[in-house]
């Protein structure tokens, strides 16, 4: 498999006034054209990787690492403005909650046909004519009229495949996709799901999925690196996650409720202080 | 005698060509001890129906019966001694500027209970947070911690009926699994009777005995959870929504 990203040995973190706080600590892990999940409680760091591949951590905060490579292109040693080239057109990222990603003032097709013509030399026509095909492509029916919605007027659901419409339209070859469901109804999250899945079959995306739903997770993804207080404790294969070893990961798996398996108590995670200190594990294969 | 009983229950906010008809003809009934879940996607009026009981709004038709009382669109503060609310985000149900004794002190003295101090420490003991917890304010606790004073405080007043929405869905895996033990385990002390709103199947699975299924303010369908695990469902939606919840399946 062609390794799309490389990371080795991660590092985020943010300066406060009792010293030094580390977001992430030392991850490592690679990227083919896949699904590669990334799981954890919220704080486990798991958004701060997917923001720092992009180098979307702002200042005070701090990031390192020996190696953080798309395609062999080393990401950390680019201008800002070389950068700007590869968000959105290359690695693109699906944020978790539409409200809060599409401006609110602007009609969601114009946002669409903008993300294209930033990233293309084509007209404004042509620019519509493939934000409607986008529309179409992440089964929104009727695209003419949702093309001229303002956010306020679509659902949750309709947003959130709008968001993938705009990330999806430069064709880029990695996307990071941070709870892009979770916000969604059931109904409404298989159907993105199908969309994401279709794009890593077809196109030959490499898909990296943040969730804290290790159900969806184990049924959806390829792959699966567990994050617990910044350090990927294990990986796995997704379908192999009920076979986990590490405690944290057994513990988070027993602390769910199922329906085909109900229980008289759910187990309580125990926290074991020696977790925090093992070394990060890594995902690269 | 029911803990819950209603009956063809109409709710609808605005008027005329605004008018949007929230929940349209519901009808069930919840056993006194008993625990029963309203599950749905969202817009589907699960919440509704528990804020019309609560008298969150005043736009209801229908028959609501609480502990054998027909409720009026008036509810007195005996009301509230029996029937308490948990909401779903404990960031957002708690006063940012109010310790968590301030919390639990005004409940106690607006329901004229006079050993304050005294039951502020049973409660806090009950929800499983130390005496530490007392003088903290909301943004001093974590969101699982938050959730246990939110349902500190229903359960102050003794209630015997304990209305949940969608109580663990701000909270993480593990956190979730302590909370609902809590709520389980306060059910069988107190003989309360729940019930819980959610849109996690597996979650109303764990605590309740039967569900009714909503689409779009219409209940399609009541099951007992056996029923549910089993997948016996009468309707297509509600096997629909079950399987979603399983998890993803690849297709094609």
């Amino acid at each position: 498999m062609t390794k799309l990203l490389d990371v080795e040995n991660l590092w985020v973190k943010f300066p406060t006034r009792n010293g030094i706080f580390d977001a992430v600590r030392g991850v490592s892990f690679t990227l083919g054209q896949e699904r590669l999940g990334i799981v954890g409680e919220s704080g486990s760091g798991k958004s701060m990787t997917g923001r720092a591949i992009l180098r979307l951590i702002r200042k005070p905060g701090i990031v390192t690492a020996d190696k953080m490579e798309l395609d062999g292109q080393d990401l950390l040693a680019m201008s800002e403005k070389e950068m700007r080239k590869v968000r959105g057109q290359r690695i693109s990222m699906i944020m978790q909650d539409p409200k809060f990603s599409l401006n609110p003032v602007m009609r969601v097709g114009q946002q669409i046909a903008e993300a294209y013509m930033l990233h293309t030399n084509t007209s404004k026509a042509q620019a519509k004519q493939k934000a409607l095909e986008m529309l179409d492509a992440v089964a929104i029916r009727d695209p003419e009229r949702v093309y001229n919605m303002f956010p306020h007027e679509v659902s949750g659901g309709m947003g959130q495949r709008i968001m993938i419409a705009m990330m999806l339209i430069p064709d880029p070859e990695i996307m990071i996709a941070d709870e892009p469901t979770s916000a969604l109804d059931v109904s409404v999250q298989i159907q993105v799901l199908e969309i994401m899945d279709k794009l890593v079959r077809e196109r030959g995306m490499g898909l990296i999925f943040i969730s804290h739903d290790l159900n969806l997770v184990s049924s959806f993804c390829d792959r699966v690196l567990i994050m617990y207080a910044g350090r990927v404790v294990e990986t796995l294969q997704a379908d192999k996650l009920h076979d986990a070893k590490h405690p944290y990961t057994r513990g988070l798996l027993n602390s769910l409720p199922r329906i085909d398996n109900p229980v008289e108590r759910l187990e309580v995670l125990e926290r074991d202080p020696a977790w925090r200190d093992e070394a990060s594990i890594s995902g690269a294969i | 005698m029911n803990g819950i009983t209603i009956e063809n229950l109409n709710v609808w906010f605005g008027d005329y060509e605004d008018r949007v008809d929230a929940v349209k003809g519901a009808s069930f009934s919840v056993p006194k001890g008993g625990s029963f879940g309203l599950v749905g996607e969202s817009g589907s009026g699960k919440s509704t129906i528990l804020r019309a009981i609560m008298g969150l709004f005043d736009t209801w038709s229908g028959k609501i019966e609480v502990l054998g009382e027909t409720l009026t669109h008036k509810r007195d503060r005996e009301f509230y001694r029996k029937v308490q609310m948990v909401f779903q985000d404990p960031y957002a149900s708690l006063h940012p500027r109010q310790s968590v004794d301030q919390v639990l002190s005004e409940t106690l003295s607006l329901h004229g209970f006079k050993d304050i101090d005294a039951r502020i420490s049973k409660l806090l003991e009950d929800v499983g947070l130390g005496p530490a917890f007392r003088f903290r304010y909301p943004h001093q606790l974590s969101g699982g911690q938050r959730q246990r004073v939110a349902i500190a405080r229903a359960l102050a007043p003794e209630p015997e009926i304990l209305l949940l929405d969608e109580p663990t869905s701000a909270l993480d895996v593990s956190v979730q699994a302590e909370i609902l033990n809590l709520l389980s385990d306060l059910r069988a002390e107190r003989k309360l009777t729940y019930l819980m709103v959610s849109h996690d199947l597996a979650v109303v699975g764990h605590l309740c005995h039967d569900i009714a299924v909503m689409q779009l303010g219409k209940i399609v369908e009541v099951l007992s959870i056996e029923d549910m695990r089993a997948l016996q469902t009468r309707e297509d939606y509600t096997r629909t929504l079950l399987q979603a919840s399983m998890g993803y399946e690849l297709r094609g």
